[in-house]
């Protein structure tokens, strides 16, 4: 993963807050951004444990600070997430372990009770965890009876009670909390830490003490993201003249029911009637063609270009099989890492687009018009989908995705605009056998494998200029 | 009524919309990042807080992504109006004549940051003052509602005197201010100068100042306290100034030892080391050893040439592919020679403006800096670093870290085999060339003087290196 090299020592997330501050909220969030900018990370939940020790919540009281039995339970299953925090980080080599916690009080204990789990993550071949605080406070009402609403209502924990005694009891709990909760302090106790704390949901934020490049990451996703509602619809451009033919890449312009299904966004988005709309296309002619007919202002983007095929830029798959054949199987073997010679791979698109998801998370209601692997990264994200799913996800021509952000999650909604297009989604072939590719990936390099020779990068004349005469002699120097 | 026809942009390779063969009100580009409303950065703080230091950094930042930014520093306007400097009782609060040259000078800043951002086009200004008074920053404030203009305020606190008495051997003992002094003279009195501000100092507080943008900068960058970033340059802004570091280190730049592809005067690729560029690499190893640096840490892109470069070294080494080099595009592999003579329109629209001119399917040297911003944020965060890159990336980095324009960026020498050493110091960069004692092709290609579409081939490569 490109950020790989970056965390050396894998770091441990510790959300601090009472109950209904955006915790859970922030923490899957945050492990899906760091997921999929490559840093393997994963979210332990206090409260799953605590939900699979005590089978049948019965209400606030067992969060009551006095409650001697319910504490033990609550130590137990902090030390039972620890170890599992400890698995995931050595035995799954995962980078990150994000906790959610409440109260820090209960996370110190945890590690001092424990005598070690960070000792015994020493011991091992592996460098100690940093440490990194993302406290969440909130004292606006509003936000907290909203967040009740959203999240809790339809909790485990509430499986059929009614809505204002499950917002009566779930006060209650914050209140039992309240009583030890201690914020990070840092002018005194806790100035050595290294923290953010986001305070009324991003309005305002503390940071003491950033270490290291994922700590800055984390800072600046968190300080970008925010809960406002809004929509996020994606798309491809309208179908081009390549995708008529089955080449790939390129610079084409639209085909004639391309053209249609610009108009036909144009009336879709009218209906929709979307407040204050950012529409956002690449630099490609056939994204930029496609804005042009809905008739508002739009943002060119280089970085939303179609990934670089390299060497077989504007071949068809066909071309590619015959020309290149073991480029080609091994990109069925490995699409997500496969990078065309001369060109980029998914991976190489997704460390592309960081800043236009940093971006999205700032933006309220925006239209992104991009490519087919453009447009699987950006989906991959928002829906938390694997690098071995990613390059494999559905994102058909004329077709919009409306995303809309709810509870800890995305709604995806479908919406075909009735245009026919060719269909340009490739599944990963069932391997047969004797397509047997060498397994290590080639990094870098313009040479295709199938090749013998240096191949020159395609060349087509460009505004004004003689094309070259591509069946001539070469022009040589020697 | 019908779509917009598209043309192609010769130069830039982008697609605008156009009516009657007349560009339309089209769309935006996105470069990095867009405003759009002009930004009036506020610096606050005591003095020798590194208050300058942090306007100059910025505001170099700024440019080199594109952002068009101006720093006014008010203590140059109070040199430029008072000749001579006399003492610290200049800056006595109850000194009349003294208030009423400081607030002329702050209303005159004031003035040309209006005419810079209003009328300039300007995107961004950084007053750089003590302002350390709410009534002050109130009226500033206002100055920015009434034109227009987002206010965003720095304040840099800190109460260390190792890192104020630093600062002041730093930056202030050479200053105009102090021509005439001892060092001890102009220390005693500086520190007078910063008594003179302490009393009526009122620091940016959560409540009171809560409605407005800000960032609190607390022990050069030990903490930080961030209120209310209202848009997309403001966030970029936090993130840089929570990312630089003042901790002495040096950043070392060169470019892969020679390539067999140099040798022959082609462009690109992704070529070997010729027997020079191994020769080169020995001598980069022996070079490094002998600095002594302490915990470097070396980057190279992805193409076969620096990483073979860095091999040399024999020790661990970060592969980055966006230190690749400029994308030729079409022009990839080939002569000067040859793009001259299959491309003569591109190779005349190259010499006429080389930093927005993009290979056709390649880059220009403006999406390279887009590309580039990671590697200058980590760089920030590093500490001794060497980078081992390519002729057009390295001209990239070193405009950024010199506070070089856009014109002059592509021309910047580069020569194979030579590492240049780049260390901070006061506000800016001091640099330190060293050629390695390998001889090497030139690759540098001057901008000719005739840069019409329709010169003669021997004006446009009169200014292309030998090679073989």
């Amino acid at each position: 993963a490109w950020a790989s090299y970056m965390t050396n020592s894998p770091t441990l997330i510790v959300m601090i807050g009472l109950p209904a501050r955006g915790k859970t909220y922030m923490s899957k969030k945050l492990t899906r951004y760091l997921n999929w900018i490559g840093v393997p990370t994963k979210v332990f939940n206090l409260g799953v444990y605590r939900r699979e020790a005590v089978k049948s919540y019965k209400s606030y009281d067992f969060f009551r600070h006095d409650n001697k039995e319910a504490m033990e339970i609550r130590k137990r299953c902090a030390l039972v997430a620890l170890e599992d925090v400890k698995a995931y980080l050595l035995e799954e080599c995962g980078q990150i372990a994000v906790r959610v916690l409440c109260t820090k009080e209960s996370f110190i204990c945890g590690v001092l009770n424990q005598g070690g789990v960070l000792h015994s993550l020493k011991c091992a071949s592996l460098p100690p965890p940093q440490v990194f605080f993302v406290e969440s406070v909130c004292d606006d009402p509003e936000v907290i009876a909203a967040n009740i609403l959203e999240v809790k209502v339809s909790s485990p924990d509430y499986p059929e009670r009614h809505r204002e005694n499950v917002m009566d009891d779930f006060l209650k709990r914050i209140e039992c909390y309240k009583v030890t909760y201690q914020p990070l302090d840092p002018d005194a106790e806790d100035k050595d830490l290294s923290f953010i704390k986001v305070i009324n949901v991003g309005q305002r934020f503390l940071v003491n003490r950033v270490q290291d490049y994922i700590q800055s990451k984390i800072v600046y996703y968190l300080m970008n993201i925010h809960v406002q509602p809004r929509t996020i619809y994606l798309c491809r451009h309208g179908e081009s003249e390549y995708n008529l033919v089955g080449k790939i890449g390129g610079d084409s312009g639209l085909s004639p029911r391309g053209k249609q299904f610009s108009q036909a966004l144009k009336k879709f988005i009218e209906e929709q009637e979307i407040v204050d709309l950012k529409v956002w296309t690449s630099q490609l002619k056939r994204t930029i063609q496609t804005a042009e007919s809905l008739g508002v202002l739009y943002e060119q983007w280089k970085i939303l270009n179609e990934i670089d095929a390299g060497v077989c830029e504007e071949m068809t798959y066909a071309e590619i099989e015959a020309k290149y054949p073991e480029e080609f199987a091994m990109r069925d073997q490995e699409k997500y890492l496969y990078r065309y010679p001369g060109g980029e791979s998914y991976q190489d698109l997704v460390q592309r687009l960081e800043p236009v998801i940093m971006e999205l998370e700032r933006q309220g209601n925006v239209l992104v018009i991009s490519h087919q692997a453009v447009m699987r990264c950006l989906l991959a994200y928002f829906l938390d989908k694997s690098a071995d799913e990613l390059p494999y996800l559905r994102c058909p021509l004329h077709t919009i995705l409306k995303l809309t952000p709810v509870a800890y999650g995305c709604k995806v909604e479908t919406i075909t605009l009735n245009v026919e297009a060719v269909n340009t989604h490739r599944d990963k072939p069932t391997l047969n056998s004797s397509s047997q590719s060498p397994g290590r990936m080639r990094r870098s390099s313009f040479t295709p494998r199938a090749s013998a020779d240096t191949v020159k990068r395609p060349r087509h004349h460009s505004v004004g200029s003689k094309p070259l005469d591509l069946l001539g002699p070469f022009p040589s120097l020697e | 009524p019908p779509a917009r026809e598209l043309t192609q942009n010769p130069l830039q390779k982008t697609w605008e919309p156009y009516d009657n063969g007349l560009p339309a009100g089209h769309s935006a580009q996105r470069g990095v990042c867009m405003t759009n409303c002009p930004t009036l950065i506020v610096m606050v703080g005591l003095p020798a807080r590194g208050k300058t230091y942090i306007s100059k950094k910025l505001t170099r930042y700024l440019n080199w992504i594109g952002v068009p930014t101006k720093e006014f520093n008010v203590g140059q306007y109070r040199r430029d109006l008072v000749k001579k400097y006399k003492s610290f009782e200049f800056f006595l609060p109850d000194n009349e004549e003294g208030l009423k040259i400081r607030k002329q000078c702050a209303l005159a800043a004031l003035n040309d940051v209006r005419q810079y951002l209003s009328e300039e086009n300007g995107h961004v200004a950084v007053f750089d003052a003590t302002n350390t008074t709410r009534e002050r920053r109130e009226t500033i404030y206002k100055f920015g509602e009434e034109n227009g203009y987002k206010t965003f305020f720095v304040e840099s606190v800190c109460v260390d005197p190792e890192v104020i008495a630093a600062n002041i051997v730093q930056v202030k003992l050479g200053s105009p201010d102090y021509v005439d002094c001892s060092n001890d003279e102009a220390t005693e009195d500086f520190m007078k100068r910063i008594e003179c501000y302490k009393n009526s100092y009122e620091t940016l507080d959560e409540t009171l100042d809560k409605d407005l943008s800000y960032i609190k900068i607390m022990d050069v960058g030990r903490s930080y306290l961030v209120n209310r970033v209202m848009d997309h340059i403001q966030s970029r802004i936090v993130y840089y100034l929570m990312n630089i570091h003042v901790t002495p280190r040096s950043i070392y730049l060169c470019r892969h030892g020679e390539s067999e592809l140099n040798l022959k005067g082609r462009i690109g690729g992704d070529p070997g080391l010729s027997v020079r560029g191994k020769e080169f690499a020995k001598s980069l190893a022996l070079f490094i050893n002998e600095q002594n640096i302490k915990d470097l840490k070396v980057w190279t892109s992805q193409m076969k040439r620096t990483i073979q470069t860095a091999e040399a070294l024999g020790v661990p080494y970060e592969q980055w592919k966006v230190l690749n080099e400029i994308d030729a595009g079409v022009c990839e592999e080939m002569t000067y020679e040859e793009i001259q003579e299959n491309y003569p329109l591109e190779f005349a629209l190259r010499d006429q403006d080389k930093y927005r001119y993009r290979y056709p399917k390649g880059e220009s040297y403006e999406d390279l800096v887009q590309r580039l911003e990671p590697v200058i944020m980590e760089l920030e965060r590093q500490e001794n670093v060497l980078v081992i890159c390519h002729q057009a990336v390295m001209r990239c980095l070193l405009a950024y870290f010199l506070d070089k324009p856009a014109e002059q960026l592509p021309y910047l020498k580069c020569p194979l085999h030579t590492v240049l050493k780049l260390t901070p110091v006061a506000y800016g960069c001091k640099v330190e060339s060293i050629f390695l004692n390998v001889e090497a092709v030139n690759t540098h290609r001057d901008k000719p003087e005739n840069v019409d579409i329709s010169r003669p081939p021997e004006d446009a490569l009169v200014t292309v290196p030998a090679h073989q």
